[in-house]
């Protein structure tokens, strides 16, 4: 893989993907052989956006490696809140660290950081942007349960604004599988990302119903619909309620269906999911550090 | 070239943009970064009547040559412009505008949530598609009415 920085899945061909997935899978078999490979190595956390499990999964795979983290702390208690530019806080930044992981909110925030910097930056999710490192884990997920060749996926929810769908979306033309996209109609894929799927020569294929697609599926991705996308309470309420799954919905579906998610959820999979054998979202996340120790790994120059 | 349609006095040198589309004079000079404020004398001849357009906007920038990459970026909003390099009055030379692959510091991200949309040191910077462009931050694609991004 021959990237300085991962600012968003564009940018990945399935060869760097790969290569990212097959380390992974090699870490995650013997954690051991990289226990201390980076020894000393400090990754730069900038999170300017509040996040739970990528930047705790982030600082356990550095920490696996043998390194460290330096953590730029809350926004409220760093110099940004004077009024900094996020290109002179990693420029800054980068003198501290041999990486740099962002997450920010505006769109492209982490594209046009990286052009600041000389250090490796990643791209921890920018707004409704990308979410590149997300999409790996997931990539990695599908690959270990339902693999990449011949696959049908519905990716489900809010496909608007979702970041990590908007990735994993590209990504997945890299590959023989077959999208199917399902959201109300407000909150469809972007202008943007059906553009990319057009150029690579992928069907967009949309639906407003979840039910009559699913027993077509090998993977189901859900991903959260935010109160705030919706004028009302009621309605988002009414249309929320028809993207939520429990054990009950997924009654038509194939035996060997792989249900997925990003998390955090709120009510979008009922717990009785949970116990199912379906349910592969508590893996997805585990399969977080593995695949960020991998990537880690590669732009800190360990892995050809 | 008849007098009809020369409708202010030759230039001695300069550039003239010939075949804008009918209304689009202004927004030519904007991409251009042309307000008048650097003292260039400029005319401007609006919906002038044309054979191939219909009515045609023609505009004449004195004492200077405009270079090749200032004025691809025309492309995006005239793309049937003519340019006309005038050396001692005559045209000298005449070429068409092509599409550019880029286009930075013209355009406006129409994305409220794009990082160069916030004070940051970075130009906008847009990809040009088939049927229009595209922010290179934020992946944002504009398609209609590319002159209403045009920074003033
Ligand atoms: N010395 C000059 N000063 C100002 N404008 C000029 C001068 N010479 C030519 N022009 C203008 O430049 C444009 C191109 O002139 P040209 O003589 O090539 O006309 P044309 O044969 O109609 O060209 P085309 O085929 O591109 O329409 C016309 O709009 C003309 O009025
Ligand atoms: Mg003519
Ligand atoms: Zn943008």
């Amino acid at each position: 893989m021959n990237h300085d920085h991962i600012t968003s899945a564009r940018q990945l061909s399935r060869s760097d993907i790969e290569t990212v997935l097959d380390r992974a899978a090699e870490i995650a078999a013997d954690p051991d052989s990289v226990a201390n490979s980076h020894e000393g190595a400090l990754l730069g956390l900038l999170f300017f956006e509040p996040s739970t499990r990528t930047k705790m999964s982030f600082s356990a795979a550095i920490k696996r490696l043998g390194g460290d983290v330096v953590d730029m702390g809350p926004v409220d208690s760093s110099s940004v809140k004077k009024g900094e530019s996020l290109a002179d806080t990693v420029r800054v930044v980068e003198g501290y660290a041999d990486a740099l992981v962002l997450r920010h909110p505006s769109e492209g925030a982490a594209k046009m950081a990286s052009e600041f910097v000389d250090v490796p930056l990643v791209n921890a999710g920018d707004g409704a942007g990308q979410h590149p490192t997300q999409t790996l884990l997931d990539l990695y997920t599908i690959r270990e349960s339902a693999g990449l060749e011949d696959v049908t996926i519905g990716i489900m929810g809010d496909l608007k604004y979702g970041r990590t769908v908007h990735s994993l979306a590209h990504a997945l033309t890299n590959f023989n599988v077959s999208q199917h996209f399902i959201s109300p109609d407000s909150l469809k894929l972007p202008r943007k990302v059906r553009y990319d799927l057009h150029q690579e020569g992928s069907t967009v294929k949309e639906h407003t119903d979840f039910d009559p697609i699913l027993p077509s599926l090998d993977v189901l991705y859900v991903t959260r619909i935010q109160r705030e996308r919706f004028p009302d309470e009621s309605e988002y309420r009414k249309v929320a309620g028809e993207y939520q799954i429990d054990a009950d919905t997924l009654a038509s579906a194939r035996d060997d269906l792989t249900v997925m998610h990003p998390l955090p959820r709120v009510d979008e999979i009922a717990y009785d999911v949970d116990g199912t054998d379906y349910a592969n979202y508590f893996e997805q996340a585990h399969n977080g550090v593995s695949v960020r120790m991998a990537l880690l790994d590669i732009l800190l120059g360990g892995g050809q | 070239m008849t007098d009809q349609e020369l409708r202010v006095s030759k230039i001695q040198r300069g550039t003239v943009i010939d075949h804008i589309p009918g209304g689009q004079a202004l927004n030519v000079l904007a991409i251009l970064g042309i307000d008048g404020t650097e003292g260039d004398v400029v005319s401007i001849g609006m919906n002038v009547p044309s054979d191939r357009l219909g009515r045609k906007d023609v505009v004449k920038v004195e004492g200077r040559e405009l270079s090749q990459s200032e004025l691809d970026v025309l492309s995006l909003i005239a793309p049937d412009a003519s340019i006309n390099i005038i050396r001692e009055f005559e045209v000298r030379q005449k070429h068409r505008v092509d599409r550019p692959e880029r286009v930075t510091g013209v355009l406006e991200c129409p994305n409220h949530n794009c990082i160069t949309s916030e004070s940051e040191p970075v130009e906008t910077e847009f990809e040009v598609l088939d049927g229009g462009i595209r922010c290179v931050y934020c992946d944002t694609i504009i398609r209609e009415n590319i002159a209403s991004h045009i920074y003033v």
